[in-house]
């Protein structure tokens, strides 16, 4: 890894240079709760000015600038008997400002489904080739236990990962693009003084995980509680409303439906973003429904984040970073439920 | 002059330019594409299940579409939607498919309103076969119950046209009445074929009906099994192939020896959208076909 240091001022040079000619995406303080704790989102931002960088969380994280919400996959154009299909793909480039280290690694393991599993999927490949990354490290919210998942690190998948060191960053750059972007502001070598000040920022931020869940054995705990009644006592809170997945920052199940233009010319096939909460997830055709239990489809997202994608990709799909759990309105979250299954095994 | 580079054109990769190929998992493709195709006949089995021939348009793309028996596709009915449907002919015939569509949803009942001439879309190839190249040389039982004869139709074709490179070739099927069995003109021609046994029963029996009344596990008792020398193709609802898999492995075939297809509502083939998915394995590219060892370790699928 190739390591600068950018003053603050050139930062946000850089900032605009890119802003210049592309679109940003990046914390923007959009609320205040109750509690008068900030509402931040990623969202398109137009001056250096409009990104909070002190963010401490987003409620959703960004995916949906990789795997939207709701994508069109193609379109049908109708003519008498006859059909034409077209298929399109999203090719402007923009920045990502301000991810977390964690949704970085999440990008990193949705990239090993979407571009590098059977079926790469050009959709995504598109996206996120076409999207420069710019994160950044923070000090851990108490609930968040990364650190568990082994995500509180990048390595890869990002352009530049920036680390506050109170009048300066020390930027790692893994692309060359990246590079060369660098290259138009002033950057300087990394001093001895910089890495120890860097050292003692990395120090800080793994003091700051408070949160902790064991997942040593984790696979093979679950298929040995599988009828455990720890998922009654969450099956019995959660409310199939799919929040978990919508905020999750991996989650990529989905569901493909059709909508036909209001004159009949045509039709477009759109992808949703879906949830193996939701209480249709497993039916089939004929009303059969494989999953018609609120703690088995609660199950199966544990499951399929700490047993399936294990065996699949030799690594848990979670990257710890406990949205689901801070949007949940029935109190769940990971760290309790699977701390709970370890208990039942004590 | 942009600040970040060139837009990436995924359009312009090499793999994309390429013609469609379901078959390589691995190559990049426009995955949402479709070949058309043109239903060229429409034919009534029961009341609620038609046999559509479809035909790929496109000459080269009609050449090169092959499939292996057991495999499915997703059927696109444009303004409708997709369903993922198993081939039901034979794998030597490059000219069309057919696919035996039960009405059910939004796009099987559009399906069944369709006439002769329409097009509709196809993608696939997708998922595993049976294996019957492995099955060479063996005695090969194939038992159908209900709606499962149209998977096991690719299969039954394969047998019978290749009937020199099996021992002895059963065929049994179950329906819940007479008026619910499929193909019924075909199978005076599979019972033609030189040492093809193949026996019907149902649960319930009208008056015009003279053969056997019970459960499918009950034309197996007439069935004289060699465990050492037999593979089993199941295809039907998880109960019946959970009895009759049961009843097998009793006479000794080996778990690995048997095979079986799943059904999930699948929404892409392509192990993405989950909605298959049974912990770390998926129904559209790890099966639909599984031996019934791996299905009885998949928890939910029975």
């Amino acid at each position: 890894m190739l390591f600068k240091i950018l003053d603050k001022g050139p930062f946000r040079s850089l900032v605009e240079i890119i802003l210049e000619s592309n679109e940003i995406i990046a914390p923007k303080k959009i609320g205040t709760k109750a509690t008068g704790e900030p509402i931040h989102q990623f969202l398109p931002i137009n001056s250096f000015e409009e990104m909070d960088l002190d963010y401490r969380t987003t409620e959703y994280s960004a995916k949906t600038y990789f795997l939207p919400y709701r994508e069109n996959l193609c379109t049908f154009d109708f003519d008498a008997e006859d059909w034409e299909q077209e298929i399109s793909y999203r090719i402007q480039p923009r920045a990502i400002v301000g991810l977390r280290a964690h949704d970085i690694n999440a990008l990193v393991k949705l990239d090993k489904v979407l571009t590098r599993d059977r079926f790469p999927s050009p959709y995504y490949i598109s996206r996120r080739k076409n999207t420069f990354v710019v994160g950044f490290e923070h000090i851990p919210l108490e609930d968040e236990f990364s650190q568990s998942m082994a995500t509180d690190i990048v390595t890869h998948g990002f352009d530049l990962f920036l680390t506050d060191l109170g009048d300066r960053y020390f930027v790692a750059v893994d692309s060359d693009r990246a590079f060369n972007l660098l290259n138009r502001v002033e950057v300087r070598e990394v001093t001895d003084d910089d890495t120890n000040d860097y050292k003692e920022v990395r120090r800080r931020v793994l003091e700051g995980f408070k949160t902790h869940i064991n997942v040593a054995n984790l696979p093979n705990l679950l298929d040995l509680e599988f009828t455990s009644e720890v998922w009654k006592k969450w099956g019995e809170k959660c409310l199939s409303c799919g929040s978990c997945a919508m905020v999750c920052p991996t989650c990529y199940c989905y569901g493909v439906q059709e909508e036909v233009a209001m004159d009949f010319t045509k039709a477009t096939k759109v992808r949703q973003l879906y949830s193996c909460n939701l209480l249709d997830f497993a039916e089939v055709a004929g009303g059969h429904n494989f999953r018609p239990d609120k703690e088995t489809r609660l199950k199966y997202r544990y499951y399929h984040q700490h047993r399936g994608f294990m065996e699949g990709f030799g690594e848990p799909l979670c990257v710890g970073c406990n949205r689901c759990g801070r949007v949940c309105l029935a109190g769940i979250n990971p760290a309790a439920v699977i701390n709970d299954l370890y208990e039942e095994n004590l | 002059m942009c600040a970040l580079r060139h837009a990436y054109d995924v359009r312009q990769e090499s793999e994309m330019v390429q013609r469609l190929d379901f078959n390589n998992k691995l190559g990049l493709k426009p995955v949402a594409e479709v070949f058309k195709a043109e239903i060229t006949n429409v034919i009534r089995l029961t009341q609620m299940e038609k046999l559509f021939h479809l035909r790929i348009i496109d000459d080269k793309d009609r050449e090169r579409f092959s499939f292996l028996p057991g495999q499915f596709v997703m059927i696109e009915v444009p303004g409708y939607g997709e369903a993922p449907i198993s081939i039901s002919s034979s794998t030597s015939n490059k000219g069309f498919i057919e696919l035996c569509i039960r009405k059910a949803g939004t796009v099987t009942n559009a399906l069944h309103r369709a006439r002769r001439g329409a097009k509709v879309g196809i993608r696939g190839p997708f998922g595993t076969y049976f294996p019957m190249q492995r099955m060479k040389g063996h005695s090969i039982l194939l038992i159908a119950g209900g709606l499962g004869l149209a998977p096991l139709r690719a299969a039954i074709y394969y047998a019978t046209e290749n009937r020199s490179e099996f021992k002895d070739v059963h065929i049994l099927y179950g329906a819940k009445n007479p008026g619910q069995l499929l193909f019924d003109y075909q199978y005076e021609a599979w019972r033609r074929i030189d040492d093809v046994n193949m026996e019907i029963i149902v649960d319930e029996a009208d008056d015009s009906w003279t053969g056997p009344v019970g459960v499918i596990t009950q034309l197996l008792e007439g069935v004289e099994i060699d465990p050492n020398e037999t593979y089993a193709i199941v295809c039907g609802p998880p109960v019946m192939f959970k009895f009759v898999c049961r009843r097998l492995s009793k006479a000794g075939v080996p778990m690995d020896r048997m095979f079986v297809s799943l059904e999930r509502r699948m929404h892409c083939g392509m192990g993405k959208c989950c909605r298959c998915n049974v912990g770390s394995t998926f129904t559209c590219t790890d099966g639909p076909v599984f031996d019934y060892w791996s299905v009885i370790n998949l928890k939910e699928a029975i």
